[in-house]
């Protein structure tokens, strides 16, 4: 998959290709039923405009919404192995990645991008929930390891925007072993003195969290997204006891400690920007410029 | 009371006989000598068929045998002078977790267990060796000192996974979890693993990212329960035998996919039978991986930490 055919090609099949649908044209809000023009939903990331609902937003689009203009350029990251354990459920590992790869364009479920933020260098490394709901495999991990490296080699930030339901189940325990392969990913970056920022996009549980999602110089969450180690209902059946409404939600984690700041996307690039400034202004890579 | 597993029926029947054979010679002068010693052998037979070929659905069952040796029982057998270390100065102290000094053959180190527990009150009180946060901060605490003082850490692996409570995510799990692993890839001094009967998941890999990680014969290790991966992908957690097949979680598996170093024979019947020797065989196997590590530097065991785990995936990045 390369720029041309992700970004090219369905642009030209778009020009072609007759009047869009009419369920493409009106979005309705996942949250308040608001129908929004779609003109208007892209124009505001993907937020409702009636309730602030955020629906989920591409790698491409977080990249835009993100990133100065003008300056993203995409990184390639390396496919791993396929299918290492030849695993089958109801449908075979290898048929579930070749759907997920037909209906997203993506190889998996991380994109990495490098560009610029308030004029500082940062590499940005985006989960899409839906490929295999952003799972984590070996592939993923070779994302954030390229990711952290690329951002040592530009002397960069390192910002990870996940949206993860786990370790992808169907490598096994490979996929367990991406936890700690991330970690040294960005204990590489920490030792190369520059920031490391995460984003909390709506879901990130799991494997996810127990690994590089967590270790944030900040923590950012997107409003309303659940983040959390085990899934509502398994803590349910466990402890037996309703939870509350709000529940590992990106305000109650706030509430408990555990995030710096919840953060609706239209303020997303000012303050992280702000942050990269601050963080970074003694950088020696941009001092001597 | 010996408990059996359903593939140890035709054993319990077996060992049925012994004892009514026991029964009634004790009350009469039958002389039953040679008919138990024909069962034993029997015994034996069957053993040694049954184990030789477990089914990973076996092993799961076998891994998780109430009478499986414990942490505790280990460290009691394994190490001299064990001291304990409560608490993460934090919140609380998690009894699920087992953390301490002790000597190893003479040698003093650091060790981090979970542990099950024994009795169900102990079981209750250990939270069935499911961690809690305060337990991985523990657990962290002990590695920082341990790297400090010079003493290779220990780690002893048996949890169906971490917690998954109310207060575990309010107190941060995952957070725990993640600092947990990169306690143990940070560590200044050798880090040991073994697994010893459920490698759970998260729970397992906070206190297993060692230098070197080792795995009884009979133990399992596994990114998910096969129940809970069943539920997942099947839509059904009665699928679980399935998924425990899929999920490639034997030992024989780990050392396939290059995930531990060594595999701790048990012996016949696995370990719930004989304990002391599955644990002596278990002091033999971390001795062997300690006298691998030996005189590296702080740097050295990181970077081969580092690079133990970097290898999950493709290398040139």
């Amino acid at each position: 998959m390369n720029w041309l055919s992700r970004t090219v090609l369905p642009k030209i099949k778009a020009l072609v290709s007759p009047e869009p649908a009419k369920e493409t044209l009106w979005i309705k809000c996942g949250s308040c039923s608001q129908m929004i023009f779609h003109r208007e939903c892209e124009d505001n990331w993907n937020t409702c405009n009636a309730c602030g609902y955020h629906m989920p937003l591409s790698p491409a689009a977080r990249a835009q919404l993100l990133f100065d203009a003008n300056s993203i350029e995409s990184i390639s990251v390396i496919t791993a192995e396929k299918d290492p354990l030849g695993f089958r459920d109801r449908k075979k590992y290898s048929d579930r990645l070749k759907e997920a790869r037909s209906k997203t364009g993506d190889d998996d479920a991380i994109s990495v991008a490098a560009g610029e933020i308030n004029g500082n260098p940062a590499v940005i490394a985006t989960f899409n929930f839906s490929f295999m709901g952003g799972s984590m495999g070996q592939t993923v991990g070779n994302g954030i390891v390229k990711a952290a490296r690329q951002a040592i080699q530009r002397q960069a930030a390192l910002i990870i925007v996940p949206s993860s339901g786990g370790a992808r189940m169907q490598e096994g325990i490979l996929s367990l072993m991406q936890l700690p392969r991330s970690i040294v990913a960005v204990e590489e970056l920490r030792e190369a003195g520059l920031p490391y920022i995460v984003l909390l996009a709506h879901p990130t549980t799991g494997g996810v969290t127990a690994s590089f999602a967590m270790l944030g110089d900040l923590q950012i969450a997107e409003p309303g997204a659940i983040i959390g180690f085990a899934g509502r209902r398994v803590i349910e059946e466990t402890v037996r006891e309703k939870l509350p409404e709000d529940f590992q939600s990106a305000e109650y984690l706030k509430e408990h400690g555990m995030v710096d700041m919840v953060l609706p996307r239209r303020d997303q690039k000012r303050v992280i920007g702000s942050i990269l400034d601050m963080l970074m202004s003694s950088q020696p890579a941009k001092a001597a410029e | 009371m010996r408990q059996f597993l359903d593939f140890e029926k035709p054993i319990a029947v077996l060992e049925g006989k012994i004892e009514e054979l026991r029964h009634l010679s004790s009350e009469g002068d039958i002389n039953i000598a040679d008919e138990v010693s024909r069962l034993q052998s029997k015994i034996t037979k069957e053993l040694t068929q049954a184990y030789a070929q477990l089914k990973p659905w076996e092993k799961v069952q076998v891994a998780r045998h109430p009478d499986r040796p414990k942490i505790t029982t280990i460290i009691a057998d394994l190490f001299t002078d064990f001291i304990p270390m409560a608490g993460d100065r934090n919140y609380r102290e998690d009894h699920a977790l087992i953390s301490g000094l002790g000597r190893f053959r003479d040698k003093p180190v650091a060790i981090i267990g979970t542990e099950k527990g024994h009795t169900t009150e102990d079981r209750i009180k250990r939270n069935f060796g499911m961690v809690r946060p305060e337990g991985y901060r523990k657990a962290r605490r002990l590695m920082e000192l341990a790297g400090r003082f010079g003493l290779p850490v220990i780690s002893l692996v048996d949890t169906a996974g971490a917690y998954p409570g109310r207060g575990a995510e309010e107190r941060g799990q995952a957070e725990a979890i993640a600092r947990s692993i990169q306690a143990c890839l940070n560590l200044k001094t050798p880090l040991i693993s073994a697994i010893i009967g459920e490698g759970g998941s998260g729970g397992a890999i906070a206190l297993a990212t060692g230098n070197r990680v080792i795995m009884f014969e009979h133990a399992v290790y596994s990114v998910i329960s096969p129940e809970g991966c069943a539920s997942i992908l099947w839509r059904s957690a009665d699928h679980a035998k399935d998924a425990s097949e899929a999920l490639k979680l034997t030992a024989k598996d780990m050392m396939a996919l290059g995930v531990i170093d060594a595999i701790v024979s048990e012996p016949l019947g696995a370990a719930h039978r004989d304990p002391d020797t599955a644990i002596k065989n278990l002091g033999d196997a971390i001795a062997n991986e300690l006298a691998e590590v030996e005189g590296k530097s702080s740097q050295e065991l990181i970077a081969d930490r580092r690079a133990k785990y970097l290898k999950f995936g493709s290398d040139d990045i």
